[in-house]
């Protein structure tokens, strides 16, 4: 009779129970493995994540023994895997997109993997020179400017790029970045992308282990 | 780990002792059991078990014991214990037609297909106090005769025999496959679609619901009702789980219904039409359901193309207000230290005082 | 169902997995889906400093005005590894602070301290620490109204809008009311800021002497109204600016007293009653703060054994030996 007398089990994952369904069909055979602890590997992620976010421009190591799946590196995993679950639509560039990082996505966040990056609350992005225009991705609205995708774009490197001075709240003075890896008009659509403040997408840039983070505010020179 | 144990956390736990012991009353008298208040206590159970938007009478009266009867501290429990479960998913939706009725009255019609079944109900009753329930031994198990002829097994709604002849607006589900707004997951957001809405007033409090209700009566509103159909009984509960692909039983609730008809909608290219105002409940909560098929119907102003001049239609307000656990916590919270800002406040006021004596002065001189 | 079997249906309720505490509940309480949703708030919450992004705000065991977003967003960010301060009115030793502080050490096991520079993360009501907070620590403030233009229109729809245009015209009027009418501003607490000159928000109801705090603070600053459905944030080194005019610059509260216990000149001062007669001295509203500095030997004017048994009698801080 009572609906709630099936076994609680505050601790089961939901992200297993509810994607159960979306699982059929998934190939587990050669599926690499998640987080090993769930709940406090996320929880120290996140704190890294959000060290970046609030923090542009600086590199932060996340410490991630993550085994991710080709092309994908350790922390452009655990981005998703911190970050995405079934509310949060995907979308997964070309390289990437392949059958085990799709099996890879779907099976431990449990996200629906969406065409067209402007359907997406979360884009990976692993070729970044070859990535969509920035104004193609979610940019919210203006009574909801939250309801904008974030871009987890991988980069070759953070240091070999030419230098960018960036300004804005989270940076005392200035920070420098020197991302390298990224198309030629990146940092142009990013001005746009600045400009139309509180509108805009915000950026987490991936390499080996380490993430920086570019929310819309930072402002960039040079 | 180290907590650092103070005087204000031992007043604390103390606090905690003394309302325990409080909630024992005297020793002398044997402690209430969980099923007594199940059995005994039904309504206050259905009303914990709607307004805390989980239906289990077993954890209701135990929310119920624990509040001392309290009811809104004890949906606040169940509100509480709910967020920790597991969801599984939505079942499909539960149909009131093929419902097991115990009551079901029409006010807008004698007789119909089905009947008038008046079940249990105290609204025939005399209200006098009756002292045989005062005595010692109780009532005993009192019995009722078998009616001579069952009910029907399937009764059919009043608003469908409307629907008949197109009398009434049509009720129907825009999409099954649209998702249907959870506030117990997302936030509201305005305006509010009339599935939210319907969350919401099924999750308000009754006397605040009663009360819209009233003033849409009184002439706050417009919604002229009638008591369409109001039923009590069970339904059958069905969940399709994504890997089965079809549905299951899993059991079945007991739901109280009211359909709220009212005053005409129509237009040029409409004929006019007698709108609706719903209101369900788990368990029998009659009360309830009718006051929050007013305010449904109310709520609609916006929808039908009415001016919203009056509280009840204010979905805003209403929405915003009618949720007693976020009601009481905020009234209540005034009992917290504001000291700082009471502070801030004296000193605002000394200077403004300083101020004004200065004016005078100087207007003086 | 028997009473036995609610018994049964509680056992079950209560996970052997290795992340629950003793209670059987979840790791910070929330399950891991509610802290993801709430963690991908507060990135955008920090994106978009000072604007309220709306969440999906669960029901938490603590009445609604009691803290419960703040609670929510601790819980989303706080890890085993933390250290945690909950300070109301400034005090370490308040019911509420008390409460909250035993309830994270319950369910998230995790260390608690009274000193704003141990701590990693300070959840904290109506005050912000007078130390200095560090990059490395998180500020979490408990939110009852996140709308600063709630009080002049209680319409979510129209406040919205308000936002989405930046038409804070409403709010400077009112500000220039109270100033025709009373000669300055008379918002003494919640007085409302610019927050990277584009969100106008509410700092919560701390006093407006903590207000200039919020300027560049080079501690992340999130901020949770659990009741209302919203975080916002102040990412570090952000321009937070109370609003005011050019004849009628922001001020801050003063006294013309020191704190009796510690002689702090600069501290936000609680008035202590000290009987029917209007006698009464101030003291320092920062618990932790106070107890420092007399450890470190500072006094006020109360003499050294009626300030240990002013101290004793309600419960605030004895000075920790060594600080």
């Amino acid at each position: 009779m009572a609906l709630t007398s099936t076994p609680n089990g505050t601790t089961v994952d939901k992200t297993t129970v509810l994607s159960s369904g979306a699982r059929a069909g998934i190939d587990t055979a050669d599926l690499k493995p998640g987080l090993a602890d769930p709940v406090h590997e996320s929880q120290t992620l996140f704190r890294h994540l959000l060290d970046a976010m609030a923090r542009p421009g600086r590199a932060v190591d996340l410490e991630t023994a993550l085994d991710a799946p080709t092309p994908l590196d350790p922390a452009t995993a655990a981005v998703v895997l911190t970050l995405c679950d079934y509310d949060t639509p995907l979308w997964i560039d070309w390289i990437a997109d392949t059958p085990p990082v799709r099996s890879y996505c779907r099976f431990h966040c449990g996200s629906a993997l969406v065409e067209r990056p402007d359907e997406a609350a979360f884009a990976l992005v692993s070729d970044a020179e070859n990535m969509p225009r920035l104004g193609l991705f979610a940019q919210g609205i203006d009574q909801y400017p939250d309801r904008s995708a974030t871009l987890v774009v991988q980069l070759p490197d953070l240091e070999g790029g030419p230098e960018r001075v960036l300004k804005g709240p989270g940076i005392a003075t200035q920070a420098v970045l020197r991302a390298g890896g990224l198309p030629d008009w990146f940092w142009n659509d990013w001005r746009l992308n600045a400009a139309q403040f509180p509108l805009g997408v915000d950026i987490f840039f991936t390499s080996g282990r380490r993430i920086v983070g570019l929310p819309r505010t930072v402002l960039v020179e040079g | 780990m180290y907590v650092a144990v103070k005087g204000g956390e031992q007043a604390i736990l103390n606090s905690h002792k003394v309302i325990a012991e409080e909630r024992r009353g005297d020793p002398a008298v044997p402690e209430l059991t969980l099923a007594q208040v199940k059995e005994q206590m039904q309504l206050a159970v259905d009303r914990v078990m709607t307004e805390g938007s989980l239906y289990d009478r077993d954890l209701a009266a135990l929310a119920i014991k624990q509040a001392q009867g309290d009811l809104v501290e004890a949906i606040f429990l169940l509100r509480a214990y709910r967020t920790t479960l597991t969801r599984f998913g939505a079942t499909l939706p539960i149909d009131t037609a093929k419902m097991a009725v115990r009551r079901r009255i029409s006010a807008a019609y004698k007789d119909l297909p089905g009947g008038q079944v008046l079940g249990p109900s105290y609204d025939y009753t005399h209200r006098l106090l009756d002292f045989a329930l005062a005595a010692e031994e109780g009532v005993g198990a009192p019995q009722v005769d078998m009616a001579e002829e069952p009910v029907d097994e399937s009764i059919p709604r009043v608003t469908d025999i409307l629907n008949h002849e197109g009398l009434i607006e049509e009720e129907v589900a825009a999409d099954d496959e649209a998702r249907v707004a959870d506030l117990t997951r997302e936030p509201m957001e305005f305006p509010a679609e009339r599935d939210m809405r319907l969350q919401n007033l099924a999750r308000g409090d009754e006397g605040f619901l009663l009360a819209l209700g009233y003033s849409t009566q009184r002439g706050y509103g417009r919604n002229h009702p009638f008591a369409g159909e109001i039923r009590l009984g069970e339904v059958a509960v069905a969940f399709e789980p994504e890997e089965l692909g079809f549905p299951i039983e899993i059991g079945e609730i007991t739901v109280s219904e009211c359909q709220m008809i009212n005053q005409f909608a129509g237009s040029a290219e409409r004929p006019p039409q007698f709108t609706r105002g719903y209101g369900l409940a788990f368990g029998h909560c009659e009360r309830k359901t009718m006051a929050m098929a007013l305010v449904d119907r109310a709520l609609r102003a916006r929808e039908l193309d009415e001016t919203v001049d009056y509280p009840a239609q204010d979905e805003e307000f209403v929405l915003y207000h009618s949720d007693n656990v976020e009601a009481s916590g905020f009234v209540q919270h005034l009992k917290l230290p504001h000291y700082v800002d009471f502070q801030s406040e004296l000193q605002l006021i000394r200077s403004l005082r300083r101020r004004h004596d200065e004016e005078q002065m100087e207007a003086a001189e | 169902m028997t009473g036995t079997q609610t018994a049964a249906v509680a056992e079950t309720a209560a996970p052997a997995a290795a992340e629950t505490t003793e209670d059987g509940y979840n790791f910070a309480y929330l399950d891991e889906q509610t802290k993801r949703m709430i963690r991908r708030c507060i990135l955008k919450a920090v994106a978009v400093p000072g604007y309220q992004v709306p969440f999906g705000g669960r029901e938490m065991p603590l009445p609604y005005g009691w803290g419960t977003g703040g609670m929510q967003v601790t819980a989303s960010i706080i890890g085993a590894n933390d250290t945690l301060k909950v300070i109301d009115q400034g005090a370490d030793d308040t019911t509420n602070a008390v409460n909250i502080r035993r309830f994270f050490a319950r369910t998230a096991d995790v260390e608690t301290t009274e000193t704003t520079g141990e701590a990693s993360i300070i959840q904290t009501r109506h005050r912000v620490p007078e130390d200095p907070m560090t990059e490395d620590q998180i500020l979490v403030l408990q939110v009852p109204q996140p709308e600063p233009l709630r009080s002049l229109e209680p319409r979510e729809i129209e406040c919205r809008k308000m936002h989405a245009y930046k038409e804070y015209g409403l709010m400077q009027v009112s500000l220039y009311e109270d100033i025709a009418r009373f000669g300055e501003i008379a918002t003494s607490y919640s007085y409302p800021v610019m927050v990277n000159d584009r969100y106008l928000m509410s700092p919560t109801p701390i006093p407006k002497f903590d207000n200039p705090k919020l300027d560049s603070y080079p501690a992340l600053q999130l901020y949770g109204a659990g009741r209302e459905k919203r975080i916002y944030a102040i990412p570090p080194y952000t321009k937070v600016k109370s609003l005011d005019f050019d004849d009628h610059p922001f001020q801050v509260q003063q006294w013309e007293e020191n704190c009796a216990l510690c002689g702090a000149e600069d501290t936000f001062l609680d008035e202590v009653i000290l009987d029917d007669r209007g006698g009464k001295m101030y003291v320092c509203s920062d618990s932790h703060y106070c107890a420092r500095r007399r450890a470190e030997g500072h006094s006020g004017k109360l003499s050294g054994s009626a300030a240990a048994a002013y101290a004793a009698a309600v419960g605030a801080d004895q000075p920790e030996k060594g600080a």
